[in-house]
């Protein structure tokens, strides 16, 4: 929130010319029948997606050479505002002249581009993006119908933020690798969840396979995990520095037990470990001293030493033992 | 030709409301509270605006209409004040709204909810209508508060809010309605009905935008929700907007004087619209006229998303309202639509028309033809009516995930 969100941006003004011109007169709009396609020994696809019930739907016509696999013509009829109408109009235009293989390489981002008036400025605002997703996925779907595969076999990855086309394994790594915590971060990182919102949770726009607040949260889980086994490995392999606080403490009792404690027990005395806080230049463990040991001259000055020198030789040089 | 039939949203001024005000801005700007006479030169003007309102309502003298900055200021202070007074610092747990209300309520509500208040968020009917008998049956002896909007901002609908007065007299809880869509539209009689407390706003009846009021039913206790001077008889702190409080007493007044009349031309007009409209296949319009607001209509065109036809309508200077949830920030469907639980094909093809006493007769053919002109390009471009049928497989599910 700034100066710029405080009017809050029309809707409208925010759409390319190419928009607002495609809405108004679509070039691509309109049917080809069985004949048409006949008459000129191609095939015709017709495939849809969404529904008028879920707010948009496309109906995507194909009229296909059988030689060649080139999609010689293409129209389009949609149910939905005027970014699905434009981005379905330029997707016929995009579709024409290329083979059907060629097509389904068509992605929602080459559709919002070749809607901007130039390239640097997108077409239409951020929540209006999922418009184009749909063109995207009813090329599947057709390019599906036409080779006799299912239109998934088409999607090699799994694509979590489809306005961004985003995939899981895309987040997860940049979640682990940059050290992300918050769903903001994610989209200034990725563009994920930057554009109509339904990926973040539940209750969006559409429902989701995944939402970018369970990846968060299972990734953020398996990194707790993974840190803490390396911690534990680093335990078992000696490399007190970067063991967890916890082991740090456990190591140190293991040690004080193993090689200190008997002897303070033989002069009646006893002492704990209080806290170990670790800084820039020193490991500093703080210990209290129990029993005859309270009060003994050479416990500040022997047997500190004494306990300080076991454990820099056993577990690490930067150890500073302070009793308290 | 330019048609406005965003009415619902805002009104134009009426000219004469802004004669009323032009004095108070650069001749008696005096504050009211001052002893001097710059200040009291405003009183025999907003005593009037107070007289106005009391008579536009038929408010009796023992309650208080308190002018607020806009209807959502006066929700809030009902809602947040009877949290505070009757929950926080009372035996009471418990608010009843409707699922349907403006945001100023359920947004509270919500922001209530979170400090431990109990809300109870009511269904309506599918004409979008809060049945009485709902709202008795969730009364419970923790009830603080009912709030029922008087008239829907969507569908224009009319609640039985002399019924539910009743109950909730009956029950001993307060009531509170949001009157915005009612003032000015219909008749509403503060004596005949029981309800303490009522929100207003000024630019929804031809009067200005930043002025609204809470009427206080015999002058019962509220917490201020603005703490300050003693404005406002201590209730309503903050110098009085003079030239604004001036122009919402002349606009209740122009707008309630003669309603029925008034109702009687701006209805004619409406159902002149809707009826050519519905000669239009495919269509129809929620709730029966009796039960609304004589200015609205809220329609369904099948095949035709409402941000597309805005734009269309937009593109003939005509200015009307969706619920599509496409023309929303969010992308959410409109919960007003959600909850009439019609098809949900509603909240994507709704289109709200609402007029005012200033619409023509020729503002209106304007709009029907232009309309049905609008309708048939874009259901031209609808899949929904496309003849050719998709390849065997190509069929779409219903709003399916997409991969």
């Amino acid at each position: 929130m700034a100066k710029n969100d405080l009017l809050g941006a029309s809707l409208w003004d925010a759409y390319s010319n190419k928009v607002t011109t495609l809405m108004n007169n679509p070039n691509h709009q309109g049917e080809i029948t069985e004949e048409e396609a006949a008459a000129h020994s191609n095939r015709l696809i017709v495939a849809d997606f969404g529904a008028e019930s879920c707010g948009d739907a496309v109906r995507l016509y194909w009229e296909v050479d059988p030689k060649t696999d080139i999609i010689v013509n293409s129209k389009f009829k949609s149910f939905g505002c005027g970014t699905a109408i434009a981005s379905s109009d330029i997707m016929t235009e995009l579709c024409v002249g290329k083979t059907v293989k060629e097509a389904v390489k068509i992605t929602n981002i080459d559709v919002e581009f070749a809607l901007r008036d130039s390239p640097e400025i997108p077409a239409v605002p951020p929540q209006k993006m999922h418009c184009s997703v749909m063109a995207y996925d009813v090329i599947k779907k057709a390019a599906g119908l036409y080779m006799g595969v299912d239109s998934e076999s088409f999607e090699e990855e799994i694509i979590v933020c489809e306005c961004a086309r985003v995939s899981l394994k895309t987040l997860q790594e940049v979640i682990k690798l940059n050290d992300l915590t918050t769903i903001e971060q994610i989209t200034d990182y990725t563009k994920a969840g930057g554009f109509c919102k339904s990926c973040i949770r539940p209750g969006g726009h559409e429902k989701r396979e995944y939402y970018l607040v369970d990846i968060l949260r299972d990734t953020r889980r398996e990194m707790d995990e993974e840190k803490m086994k390396a911690a534990a490995d680093a335990g078992a392999k000696g490399s007190f520095e970067s063991m967890t606080l916890v082991q740090q403490i456990k190591a140190i009792d293991a040690q004080i037990d193993e090689s200190v404690r008997q002897f303070l027990i033989m002069d009646g005395g006893d002492m704990e470990v209080i806290d170990v806080k670790p800084s820039d230049d020193y490991i500093d463990v703080y210990i209290r001293y129990l029993g005859a040991c309270n009060g003994c001259a050479s416990s500040a000055t022997g047997t500190l030493y004494a306990i300080e020198s076991t454990l820099k030789e056993k577990l690490s040089k930067k150890i500073r033992v302070l009793p308290i | 030709m330019k048609v406005y039939l965003d009415n619902n949203a805002t009104t134009m001024v009426d000219p004469l409301v802004v004669e009323v005000m032009q004095p108070f801005f650069s001749e008696i700007y005096g504050n009211p509270n001052s002893l001097h006479k710059f200040g009291t030169a405003s009183h025999p003007a907003l005593s009037k605006a107070i007289d106005q309102m009391y008579k536009a309502l038929n408010a009796s003298d023992n309650d208080d209409i308190v002018f607020t900055s806009c209807a959502t200021e006066s929700n809030n202070w009902v809602l947040k004040s009877i949290f505070a007074d009757h929950i926080v610092s009372g035996d009471k747990n418990h608010i009843i709204t409707t699922e349907v209300e403006h945001p100023s309520v359920l947004a509270a509500c919500r922001a209530l909810e979170k400090e431990g208040a109990k809300v109870t968020y009511l269904p309506v009917n599918s004409e979008g209508v809060v049945e009485s008998h709902v709202v008795r049956s969730f009364i419970t002896d923790k009830t603080a508060l009912v709030s029922v909007m008087w008239a829907s901002n969507e569908t224009g609908m009319i609640n039985p809010i002399k019924e539910i007065g009743e109950i909730c007299k009956e029950k001993g809880v307060l009531f509170h309605s949001d009157a915005v869509q009612a003032i000015g539209k219909i008749p509403v009689d503060l004596q005949d009905v029981h309800v303490d407390f009522v929100s207003m706003s000024a630019h929804k009846f031809h009067g200005p935008k930043g002025v609204g009021a809470l009427y206080i039913r015999n002058s019962q206790p509220l917490s201020p929700l603005l703490h300050g001077g003693e404005h406002m008889g201590g209730r309503r702190s903050g110098t009085l907007n003079v030239p604004y409080i001036v122009a919402m007493g002349k606009a209740i007044e122009l707008a309630t004087t003669n309603i029925e009349e008034k109702m009687a031309s701006i209805r004619a007009k409406r159902d002149r619209l809707e009826d050519s409209l519905l000669e239009l296949s495919d269509t129809f319009v929620v709730g029966n006229r009796k039960n609304r607001t004589p200015n609205t209509i809220l329609i369904s065109i099948r095949g035709v998303e409402g941000e597309g036809m805005l734009w269309d309508l937009n593109n003939g200077q005509i200015g009307a309202s969706t619920g599509s949830a496409c023309a929303s920030e969010d992308l959410q469907a409109n919960t007003v639509m959600l909850a009439i639980g019609a098809d949900s094909e509603l909240a994507h093809t709704g289109i709200r028309l609402s007029l005012s006493r200033f619409t023509t007769d020729s503002e209106i053919d304007y709009a029907i033809a232009h309309f049905k002109k609008a309708v048939a390009r874009l259901r031209a471009i609808s899949s929904s009516f496309a003849k050719v049928g998709p390849t065997p497989g190509g069929e779409s599910k219903a709003c399916e995930l997409h991969h």
